[in-house]
């Protein structure tokens, strides 16, 4: 008999790194330079925050670069990086550097932002805790799914796969394991950055329960 | 006094039970705050609800606070107006006096803490008595110090860096010649406390009618310190460009603090500016009217918070929680509470100010809506409980070098 689903939670604390950008060529270098923690931080930490809206706003590079310094065609570049394809950070900061050198070696305007609207880079350092529920079947993993805080369902999700190094998300790799092969690739094909939390919430236990009920 | 337990209903169960997660991995350890005043403004506010909460939780939190007279005040009023990029000058006699003071508190005040979490500059030289002991120290700094006088931020520095961590409210205070960890987190309100909890009707009616508040014309209201960086004069300015076209009265209200000694100073100063208005209500209050703040701010039509410096601006945060529309300048921590024409108006000058308070009070149906979005942006980021949740991390982070801990 497979082992039951133990359900973990995480918590951010967020460092400030006394680092700050002008112009995209000030980005580039504090991309370079930051740890990966920053990256990480950069890309996600709006998905927890903006869980009640839809829809989600961008990553913060995107942001600044679209809304502060209004390069909306290198903006558009970074949000549109399809973070689900990048299996780990490094690879992340790559596809960045790239977009920006590219950018700045086309001639593209390095511009400087008003003063007071730097990028400020930010990282996070992350607590790990176990929570105390175990699903031993589908109908189990449902019912606790839907009582776990937003954090639980985004460290399954998103923690696991993007800075732990496992090659899918955590409910999948359970449920391979007890042999929903089906539902399991049903969610690993979930694009979990264009969606809620609590969208992403409500369309995995629909899927469970539609299982279920089978 | 509210009990954890009692936010269950406003955030939810799960955020409330990894609350309890949390601190039961800091069983064991003193956590002692030490601040400059036990009443008035906005850190012992903060400090007498999350004190009791954290003991709640179990942890072993205290709250001292230091001893300084009227001459340490002034000096440390001028240090906060240097930080805050104020052109003054803090004397060399006055940086010695403040030392005095500071060492004189370490030489009375037991420093027992297993974290010892300082509040604001007035305290920060307890620091230098940390090396007869163990314990990790905290500086917790709640001003704006994005721009502050050199050689204040100089003297300050050296000893900023024996923290082991030093914690700040907005990104845009992040500084690159401070080599203690720097730690980004925002202050908070709380909800069931009584400047912010829900009021019947008939007691919001009996504070506006002790002031003379006519309930049928629009109100829009300041609350805050009397204090320069709060700019009461430049709202003053701003109710009489709208005035002239939309019949609507001014409350600016708000208190001293025993640390603050130039409230009196500007309150005279805001008197001589209102004259014979009598739709501008000054309002003195006393450290004990947190039902007052809480009843004019639910009686009010639009919020504004015209800082020129801000710390955090909680008050905005205390308007957004009851669905208030409102206005401020785009300072500080205030950008971080609102997101223009989402949740609330920025505004960057007296003009602007004033064109959007005509806009908002002409439309109240698009200010109710900024109001709703204002509070439920307040509760998933500014309630108390996100607030304890950090300071938890923050000391657990003390004992764990690594980016990703196992708890």
């Amino acid at each position: 008999m497979s082992e039951g689903f133990h359900f973990y939670t995480q918590h951010h604390l967020v460092e400030m790194l006394g680092l700050n950008a002008r112009d995209p060529g000030e980005l580039l270098d504090g991309i370079k330079a930051v740890p990966a923690s920053s990256i990480y931080y950069h890309t996600h930490h709006f998905l927890q925050k903006h869980h009640y809206l839809s829809p989600q706003p961008p990553n913060d590079f995107a942001f600044w670069l679209m809304d502060i310094l209004h390069q909306n065609r290198l903006g558009e570049e970074f949000l549109s990086i399809d973070t689900v394809r990048y299996c780990n950070l490094e690879s992340l900061r790559k596809r960045f550097v790239v977009l920006l050198e590219d950018y700045l070696s086309n001639g593209g305007a390095n511009t400087d932002c008003l003063p007071g609207f730097e990028f400020h880079f930010l990282a996070c350092k992350t607590f790990i805790l176990p929570m105390p529920y175990v699903a031993h079947n589908l109908a189990e993993f449902a019912v606790i799914l839907k009582k776990v805080s937003i954090r639980s369902l985004y460290f399954h999700m998103f923690e696991a796969r993007m800075r732990l190094g496992v090659p899918d998300n955590d409910f999948s790799q359970w449920l391979k394991g007890i042999g929903e092969e089906g539902l399991a690739n049903e969610i690993s094909r979930l694009d979990p950055y264009n969606m809620t939390l609590e969208s992403l919430r409500r369309k995995i236990i629909r899927m469970v329960e539609g299982r279920v009920q089978s | 006094m509210s009990r954890v337990d009692d936010y269950r209903a406003i955030v939810g169960d799960e955020e409330v039970d990894e609350l309890y997660l949390l601190a039961e991995r800091l069983k064991g350890k003193s956590v002692q705050n030490i601040n400059s005043t036990a009443t008035g403004g906005g850190v012992a506010e903060i400090l007498s609800r999350m004190v009791p909460l954290l003991r709640d939780l179990g942890i072993d939190a205290h709250w001292d606070v230091i001893k300084g007279n009227e001459k340490f005040f002034t000096v440390t009023k001028e240090m906060h107006n240097a930080l805050h990029g104020l052109n003054v000058e803090v004397s060399k006699d006055d940086l010695e006096y403040f030392l005095e003071v500071n060492r004189q508190n370490q030489e009375e005040m037991d420093l027992f803490g297993d974290i010892v979490f300082i509040h604001d500059p007035q305290p920060i030289g307890l620091v230098e008595k940390r090396e007869h002991n163990g314990n990790k120290w905290i500086w917790r700094c709640h001003i704006d110090i994005s721009e502050p006088q050199k050689a204040t931020m100089d003297f300050l520095r050296g000893f900023i860096d024996r923290y082991d961590a030093a914690v700040f409210s907005a990104p845009s205070f992040a500084r690159s010649d401070i080599a203690a960890k720097q730690i980004l987190i925002s202050p908070s309100i709380d909800p069931l406390s009584e400047k912010n909890r829900e009021l019947p009707q008939g007691v919001i009616d009996s504070v506006t009618e002790r002031y003379c508040l006519d309930r049928n014309r629009p109100i829009v209201t300041q609350i805050s310190r009397f204090d320069y960086f709060k700019d009461p004069l430049g709202v003053i300015e701003v109710y009489k460009k709208v005035k002239d076209h939309i019949d609507c009265q001014l409350v600016l209200a708000g208190g001293g603090a025993t640390d603050d000694p130039e409230g009196p100073q500007v309150l005279d100063q805001i008197r001589s500016a209102v004259q014979s208005d009598p739709d501008i209500h000054i309002i003195y209050l006393p450290p004990s009217s947190d039902l007052e703040v809480n009843a004019l701010q639910r009686a009010s039509t639009v919020v504004l918070q015209k800082s020129l410096r801000e710390g955090f601006g909680l008050t905005v945060a205390e308007a957004l929680w009851k669905a208030k529309p409102v206005i401020a300048t785009a300072t500080g921590g205030i950008p971080l509470q609102i997101e223009h024409r989402h949740s609330g108006i920025l505004a960057y000058s007296t003009a602007g100010m004033a064109h959007y308070l005509m806009e908002l009070l002409s439309e109240p149906e698009y200010a109710a809506k900024l109001g709703m979005n204002g509070r439920e942006h307040i509760r998933n980021n500014f309630l108390i409980t996100r607030h304890i949740k950090d300071y938890l991390c923050l000391f657990i982070s003390l004992y764990h070098k690594e980016d990703m801990v196992y708890l």
